[in-house]
């Protein structure tokens, strides 16, 4: 089904996905990926932009190797991949710090320290999951992806169901450590400001089947970028995707 | 406290039922206390149920083993679960005694088909148990083990064994139970020595002052596993669950 392609930079993540459909329990075929193609450069930031339901997950999971139930080729960054998940996926019979050195035992204390200071989690390192918000346990969900030091990033919704403030600290805390070490990274979102704010790629996908409606590289870098800029990018990928953006809708 | 009343109801009854029925049909507490004291001086009573325990520790080791092994199996692969069901149904349904007089007829009297047959009993509990909780564990952790590529082993021992514990723990509490009962049997149809030979003896002689020393000792050891063992087992295991609200 996938065929073998030739290897080029094999920093770079290219993703082809002909199609993805589902056999449904009535037993149906529920097309949900169709031409999908897009290339991220080295360190890039791609972010993809969809209504809720798209497909953008499955999406995800076949990137990242979880399915292999589709038509296309997939070129992915060579190295270790981290991911956060949609839902934290944290080991809740292990503490926080537990949790964290289960994926990355060659971590050093010093290195760990810093990723639980930028995150602010150096008060719960102790804790156990059940004992932390859903804030924090997303942060330690982040942790987890960036302690690996990742060659390629996958984050699925991290700033979902988080209220407004503590989103968009979070999304600077993200910012945070893919600026101290640049990584490919492919973020998921329904959210156009955090698009706008993250992303050096945007990715617009359609209802489903979901399909690439743009492709808008951002020319600005992101420290560079002035709210104007942001607004601007904001009402640029409004404007193409021709849905309702406000976050949550 | 309340476990101490509801102890002290149960000696207050016995007492009462062996005033009722006469010391032959139902000896009092004294009584059976007096021969258990008897049995413990001439040293056959710690003898014996060091004999019983060893068989128990060796037939619940193995059973717990394989029965967790192939529990996990059959709730991970559609394949060794179609194969292995129909088995289970049959194994789950023969009754121990047959098992056990079909062992000691292939096998002879010996110890290992004593402990195999007993084990055979077991096993299909602890399948059944085990596949249960295997079939609970959350594939989104599995997929988070694999995107972070944590070596199977690591990922069996952090990941998959902590879902499990709270079934393993079931499995042992009643597997305990279980392995015990059929131990006695075991005993009494081709055993030289332990409780249950013991008891049968009794049972020829219609000591039944004897039967019931026999029973409390071992309860009262087996009582004690749980408390020392198993319970501290499941409190470890769910610590993690204590603190949350």
């Amino acid at each position: 089904m996938n065929d073998a392609r030739p290897v080029g930079d094999p920093a770079l993540l290219d993703v082809r996905i002909g199609r993805k459909a589902y056999t449904t329990a009535s037993g149906d075929r529920l097309e949900v990926l169709r031409d999908i193609a897009f290339t991220l450069q080295k360190g890039e930031i791609g972010v993809v932009v969809g209504p809720s339901g798209c497909g953008k997950t499955t999406m995800l999971r076949i990137i990242a190797g979880l399915d292999p139930d589709y038509r296309g080729t997939i070129m992915r960054p060579a190295g270790r991949l981290g991911m956060v998940f949609q839902e934290p996926r944290i080991l809740l019979w292990r503490t926080v710090d537990e949790n964290i050195r289960l994926v990355a035992p060659q971590a050093g204390e010093a290195h760990r320290a810093a990723l639980f200071d930028v995150l602010g989690l150096t008060a719960h390192r102790s804790y156990y999951p059940g004992e932390l918000s859903l804030g924090l346990a997303r942060r330690v969900a982040l942790a987890r992806a960036f302690v690996i030091e990742p060659d390629f990033l996958i984050l699925d919704e991290p700033l979902v169901s988080l209220d407004k403030p503590l989103a968009a600290r979070l999304r600077d805390e993200i910012r945070m450590l893919v600026d101290r070490r640049p990584v490919t990274t492919l973020l998921v979102t329904h959210d156009v400001d955090d698009a706008a704010r993250l992303g050096d790629r945007i990715l617009v996908l359609s209802a489903r089947p979901a399909r690439i409606l743009a492709e808008m590289p951002l020319p600005k870098p992101r420290v560079a970028r002035s709210e104007d800029d942001i607004a601007s990018i904001k009402a640029e990928i409004v404007n193409r995707s021709g849905v309702d953006p406000r976050p949550g809708a | 406290m309340l476990r101490l009343v509801s102890l002290a109801a149960f000696l207050a009854a016995w007492s009462a039922g062996s005033l009722a029925t006469g010391e032959q049909m139902l000896p009092s507490p004294a009584t059976v206390l007096a021969s258990i004291v008897a049995e413990a001086q001439s040293g056959a009573l710690f003898f014996n149920l060091g004999v019983t325990l060893a068989r128990v520790f060796a037939a619940f080791t193995l059973a717990m083993a394989v029965g967790t092994a192939l529990g996990y199996l059959m709730g991970r692969v559609t394949l060794a679960d179609r194969l292995g069901d129909p088995w289970l149904v049959v194994l789950l349904n023969l009754p121990a005694l047959v098992i056990i007089v079909l062992a000691y007829i292939w096998a002879g009297l010996t110890e290992a088909a004593a402990i195999a047959a007993i084990a055979i009993n077991k096993v299909p509990n602890a399948v059944v148990t085990i596949r249960e909780g295997t079939r609970a564990l959350d594939p989104g952790l599995d997929e988070m083990s694999r995107v972070f590529a944590i070596p199977r082993w690591k990922a069996f021992r952090h990941v998959v064994l902590p879902q499990l514990a709270p079934y393993i723990a079931a499995a042992s509490r009643s597997g305990l139970s279980l392995v015990w009962k059929i131990v006695l049997v075991a005993e009494l149809l081709g055993r030289p020595n332990g409780v249950g030979f013991e008891i049968g003896i009794a049972f020829q002689l219609f000591d039944i002052a004897r039967i019931l020393a026999y029973t409390l000792a071992f309860t009262a050891v087996v009582l004690a596993i749980e408390i020392v063992l198993v319970q501290p087992f499941e409190r470890r295991a769910s610590r993690w669950r204590s603190r949350t609200a």
